[in-house]
């Protein structure tokens, strides 16, 4: 079972990479009690029985592992969705594509905490697949939001590549210093959150 | 931190290959390949995949390419890291954490030496005993 609310978000993600994508979208959205994220891909879609079939743990594809008998990335989040009241769906048609989504009650007090984003999008950022990627983040608060959002063109555009160390280091710095941001008006506007 | 802009961050890489460059010898043409398959992320290997960064960058070595795959089929010993560096054997690594991967930079990328303890995959007895060599 996963640790953290990021954690989730990098396995689902992972699908989509996967998926022969042209591109993955991942919206992360936060107010003051849930916290809702959308993994949206272009890539090959599920027919609906593979649909079902893939929030079944004792089912995988077989494509990457020829002799497995389990796949734990989708049972594991909807898992944790039914203990914790909240929030999944997954839509896809094949050959267009596949839409997971899925939120949390962060008030509920058997949800994971959410993680550490920044470092979880290194990891997505530096996966080796050629498509582009976009991540989304917004905050609502009761007295405003904040938001920003990086494309993986431009982060490679400005870093040469997303696979030096050097290079995924700089990522992580530039990926910290948005989310930085979000939580100075996290903060200024909903001390006691903290 | 101040929110940097793409622009920041370009002059930030321009900087730092300026300072680097020249004495990055350490890492070239190293490779580290994280498991990040469902099973690696539940057992950490985003812990593994931050300390490499981490003290990589502490070595001030800027070149090696981390890089990620899914399962391994090394389930149990997650999480698992291949480390290539040239003249040592091809290895993986399994449970691995945060003080593994210290030692991995150090005795294994920087010094060539197996961190033995650790070996689950690739190098026969014979060259684990050797310490690689």
């Amino acid at each position: 079972m996963h640790v953290f609310l990021c954690d989730f978000l990098l396995d689902i993600v992972q699908n989509s990479l996967e998926a022969d994508s042209g591109t993955v979208s991942i919206l992360i959205e936060e107010d003051r009690r849930m916290i809702r994220f959308t993994v949206a891909d272009d890539g090959k879609g599920m027919s609906e029985e593979t649909q079902a079939k893939a929030q079944d743990p004792f089912y995988t594809d077989g494509i990457k592992h020829a002799k497995r008998k389990v796949g734990l990335g989708i049972p594991f989040l909807k898992q944790t969705v039914d203990e914790t009241g909240g929030e999944f769906s997954l839509t896809s048609a094949e050959g267009k594509g596949t839409t997971v989504r899925f939120g949390f009650d962060m008030m509920h007090v058997d949800t994971p905490p959410f993680g550490d984003l920044p470092s979880t999008l290194v990891a997505v950022f530096s996966y080796p697949a050629s498509c582009e990627i976009v991540a989304k983040r917004s905050l609502s608060t009761s007295l405003g939001s904040g938001k920003w959002e990086v494309r993986r063109s431009l982060l490679l555009d400005a870093l040469g590549d997303l696979r030096s160390s050097g290079s995924l280091v700089l990522l992580e710095q530039y990926l910290r210093s948005q989310e930085d941001d979000l939580d100075a008006i996290r903060i200024s506007h909903d001390p006691e959150i903290r | 931190m101040a929110k940097m802009t793409l622009e920041d961050l370009r002059k930030l890489r321009e900087k730092k290959q300026n300072e680097l460059n020249k004495r990055d010898i350490n890492g070239k043409d190293c490779q580290v390949i994280i498991g990040m398959g469902t099973c690696g992320i539940a057992a950490g290997a985003k812990v593994v995949l931050d300390t490499f960064l981490k003290v990589l960058d502490e070595h001030k070595i800027t070149n090696v390419a981390v890089t990620q795959t899914g399962c391994m089929g090394l389930c149990y010993v997650e999480p698992t890291v291949e480390v290539l560096v040239p003249g040592m054997p091809d290895t993986i690594y399994g449970k691995v954490d945060a003080d593994t991967v210290r030692k991995i930079v150090v005795q294994h990328i920087i010094d060539k030496k197996l961190v033995a303890d650790h070996v689950y995959d690739r190098p026969s007895a014979d060259i684990i005993k050797n310490g690689g060599r």
